[in-house]
């Protein structure tokens, strides 16, 4: 069978023997303690999405102090520490890391490439189960005497670990510590299974060059996680050190109350380099998989080919390899070298070029698109514009003498939710609203969908747009209570004000989402197998929801690239991956 | 942070060079047919769970860079950095661990051969060469102890014992995967299934004796 037998040649599927696959026997072995990567995939998602409702919760409880400061007499600024802290972390780690890789990865990798699974599935289980128990030590510091920490979600010592944090000389932030170990230690068997999936179980055809870029952004992010998050690791057991045992390899001397403490000589400078030699990729850990999943979603619901495929992949490889090298832009008021500071200020404005590309060839996709403005596409143009405004401001924030004085403003906090906060979890709720029709076979509900869109959209923009103000005031960030500042006029207690109610209707907005989640489930359309008449393999399965194996006795071949939208003298506006010819359906393509 | 940077150097270098042989010039939109270019009808031949244990590797050898570079910073960083005094144990731990890896290495060859009894004999020996490796890391650990220096006592002395112990527990890791080798071994594992078992254990085997070579001299330059 060579490759010159031209498309129109059926080529015979590669068989897997059905002893390679692993059978669920019980009902346990099936829903809980599943091998299967869809189930996992799931499993991962639910989860992240119930520790992020704590965040969520924990948004309203900091916005009604800031809003309304001194009404609220259960909030104590103990208590505002732990809750900006506990929030960042939650929404940062355990909401968006967990919920794109483990959720979505899981999910989709095999699906898309035509696999069976993962290539460990006893491995990959076992990374959801360690993911659970990471998130229930979390939350059990929540119980625990003197409360969760408080030291910021960046964990910066030396204050993380004194008596003066909350947590800090109580359990709060052992309990955080380890539970970040657990994290990295599950995500790294789930990484490893992303990683040699992509790489070993593609079916015939699939080339790299083939892939969605969907799977190029997870599996790029993914090979960043593996090897961005040791660092954290690194950072987390040498804190715990100093806390636990005493040891100063960030602690340095001083005086606590009047008493000098043991630690000597440790440097918390140390601890920030290796805090954002991890903590710059994580942006890029969740924002790739964010674009390669707005690529998708554009080309299927603007039914054109994504302007610039090669392009897109070679940006994301560059950006990929490039966010290892600008951690330090995090650290420009830490006193560190002017040299030092300007070099990575420039090659933070070098990883702006590849990111600026991805933006234009969105653009040109939809440029004279036949643009359907479903719910996925509505997400899909959000996540554009916020990234973008985001992107606009860490243009500012990257410049030394622009960040200076702007630093632990309210405007970062602006800038970050921006670009990571909202835009990715735009993406997620445009995928869920994506693929939601596969996972179940039912259509969500589009009305409430679009009320869900238009509240969470237009609010936070209202929301984050007056804080960029606020911050160019000079209202610092992580403040209980500006109380009376000579700079700040009063005005911007309306202003707190007014961003707090708003705060709060975009979090109702989010309850009626999940009641679309679970309302759907039973009442919702019926999907189809393919609804959005889309190219990719997951929706051409047997199947939907997709059966145990994913595809029946043999695997789909792949004979073009992902995005055949419009094709001139087609049939249909689409050609799935898996049809050999233009004008012929594939015998897979059905149901 | 060089040693990071320096390790990552090397491993984007790997990715390119593999990346480059995937066909990132073609243009898949003009390409119809079920192989596209040569490179990948597919994916490459060798077995998952061999590309899974490089890339693991990979993740180990980043955290072990990552606490070289931890080490190298703290010692530069500040003035209390006081020299161990390193007993000379370690050096012939460093035999033994040696001694580890070369029975490891005829495992492999044994199992290549389809040698069962070699294989079962040089499992037995590495494991056991293994043990005492640990064994002698955890008596070097006394020493240190006895000469005064304890976990808090001085930056040099929390490196030696926080290096040694994530060492130590990556190769006791090793030995749960060795174990389970050999009990297969013993329940009459298909030679193939053996060949690619013992292969494993013995690249991480290599792996982590060079990972404590590399460690080690970085200790004796404290
Ligand atoms: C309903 C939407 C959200 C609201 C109303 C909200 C509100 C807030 C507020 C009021 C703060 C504390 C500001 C301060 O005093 O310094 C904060 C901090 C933070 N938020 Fe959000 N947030 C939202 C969503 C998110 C999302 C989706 C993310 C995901 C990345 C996120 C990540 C963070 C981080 C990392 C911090 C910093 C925590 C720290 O300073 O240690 N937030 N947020
Ligand atoms: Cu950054």
């Amino acid at each position: 069978m060579s490759v010159t037998s031209g498309p129109a040649e059926a080529i015979p599927a590669a068989e897997v023997e059905d002893v390679e696959l692993y059978h669920p026997r019980s009902w346990l072995t099936k829903y809980v303690f599943c091998q299967d990567a869809k189930v996992i995939g799931v499993q991962y998602a639910l989860t992240a999405i119930a520790i992020g409702l704590v965040a969520l919760v924990l948004s309203w409880l900091m916005r009604l102090q800031l809003g309304f400061p001194g009404t609220f007499s259960f909030i104590s600024p103990e208590a505002y520490l732990q809750f900006i802290t506990m929030h960042g972390m939650i929404m940062v780690i355990y909401l968006l890391t967990a919920l794109f890789l483990g959720g979505f990865g899981n999910y989709l990798i095999p699906l898309m490439l035509g696999a069976r699974d993962m290539v460990f599935p006893y491995v990959n289980m076992l990374s959801y189960w360690v993911y659970l128990l990471a998130v229930l030590v979390l939350v059990a510091s929540f119980f625990v005497p003197g409360g969760p920490t408080g030291a910021g979600w960046t964990l910066y010592p030396p204050q993380a670990i004194l008596s003066g944090t909350p947590g800090g000389q109580d359990w709060g932030i052992i309990l955080m510590l380890a539970s970040l170990i657990l994290f990295i230690i599950g995500f790294t068997m789930g990484g490893l299974n992303y990683v040699v999936t992509v790489l070993q179980a593609r079916t015939r055809g699939m080339t790299l060059m083939r892939m969605p870029l969907t799977v190029w952004g997870i599996f790029t992010a993914t090979v960043m996680a593996l090897l961005a998050f040791p660092a954290l690791f690194v950072s987390a057991v040498m804190l715990l050190l100093d806390r636990l045992l005493g040891t100063s390899f960030f602690m340095p001397a001083l005086a606590e109350m009047g008493q000098q403490l043991q630690y000597d000589g440790g440097s918390p400078i140390l601890f920030q380099h290796l805090f954002w030699f991890f903590g710059h990729p994580e942006v890029y850990i969740v924002a790739l998989p964010a674009f390669g999943i707005v690529s998708d979603l554009i080309s299927t619901h603007a039914r054109r080919n994504i302007f610039g495929y090669r392009m897109m992949v070679w940006a994301i490889v560059a950006i990929g390899a490039l966010s290892f090298v600008v951690w330090a832009h995090h650290m420009y008021v830490s006193g560190m070298h002017p040299w030092f500071g300007f070099f990575f200020a420039t090659t933070t404005l070098i990883i702006a070029i590849p990111t600026a590309i991805k933006v234009y060839n969105w653009l040109l996709t939809l440029w004279r698109g036949d643009i359907h403005l479903t719910v996925p596409m509505l997400f899909a143009l959000a996540f554009i514009v916020t990234f973008v405004n985001g992107g606009l401001t860490g243009l500012f924030l990257g410049n030394v003498v622009v960040d200076v004085p702007l630093s632990d403003t309210m405007f970062v906090v602006a800038h970050f939710h921006m670009v990571m906060g909202v835009a990715p979890i735009f993406v997620i709720f445009g995928g869920i609203y994506h693929w939601y029709p596969k996972i179940t076979g039912r259509m969500l509900n589009e009305a409430m969908g679009r009320i869900h869109f238009w509240v969470s959209f237009l609010g936070a923009y209202m929301i984050f747009f007056p804080m960029h103000y606020l911050g160019l005031l000079g209202v610092p960030r992580r403040y209980f209570e500006i109380g009376e500042m000579a700079f700040v006029p009063p005005s911007a207690a309306t202003l707190n004000a007014f961003i707090s109610i708003v705060a709060l209707i975009v979090g109702a907005a989010q309850i009626l989402f999940l009641f679309n989640l679970a309302w759907s489930l039973r009442h919702g359309r019926p999907a189809g197998g393919n609804p959005w008449r889309a190219t990719t393999l997951e929706w051409q399965t047997p199947q939907t929801p997709p059966g145990h194996g994913n595809w029946g006795r043999e695997l789909p071949v792949v004979y073009r690239w992902a995005y055949d939208y419009n094709v001139p003298g087609a049939d249909q506006d689409f050609i799935p991956q898996n049809q050999p010819s233009p004008g012929r359906a594939s015998p897979e393509a059905a149901a | 942070m060089t040693a990071i940077l320096l390790f990552l150097a090397v491993v984007a270098v790997i990715a390119g060079w593999w990346l480059s042989g995937q066909g990132l010039l073609t243009k898949p939109w003009l390409e119809v047919g079920p192989a596209g270019e040569a490179s990948a009808a597919g994916s490459s031949p060798m077995p998952p769970a061999k590309l899974g244990l490089w890339v693991f590797l990979a993740v180990v050898g980043a955290l072990l860079a990552l606490f070289a570079s931890a080490y190298l910073m703290r010692m530069h960083m500040a003035h209390d950095w006081r020299s161990l005094p390193m007993p000379g144990l370690l050096w012939l731990n460093t035999g033994v661990l040696a001694l580890s890896s070369f029975a490891l290495h005829r495992a492999r060859l044994a199992a290549r051969d389809g040698w069962r009894e070699g294989v079962r004999v040089n499992l037995f020996a590495g494991g056991l060469s293994a043990l005492v490796f640990l064994a002698g890391q955890l008596l070097a650990w006394r020493q240190v102890m006895a000469e005064g220096f304890l976990v808090a006592t001085n930056p040099a002395s929390s490196f030696f014992y926080l290096i040694t112990a994530v060492h130590g527990l990556h190769l006791a890791g090793g030995l749960v995967a060795l174990g389970r080798t050999a009990i297969r071994t013993w329940r009459g594992l298909g030679p193939e299934q053996l060949r690619l078992s013992v292969d494993l254990c013995a690249t991480y085997w290599h792996f982590l004796l060079v990972a404590w070579l590399v460690l080690f001299g970085l200790l004796l330059h404290g």
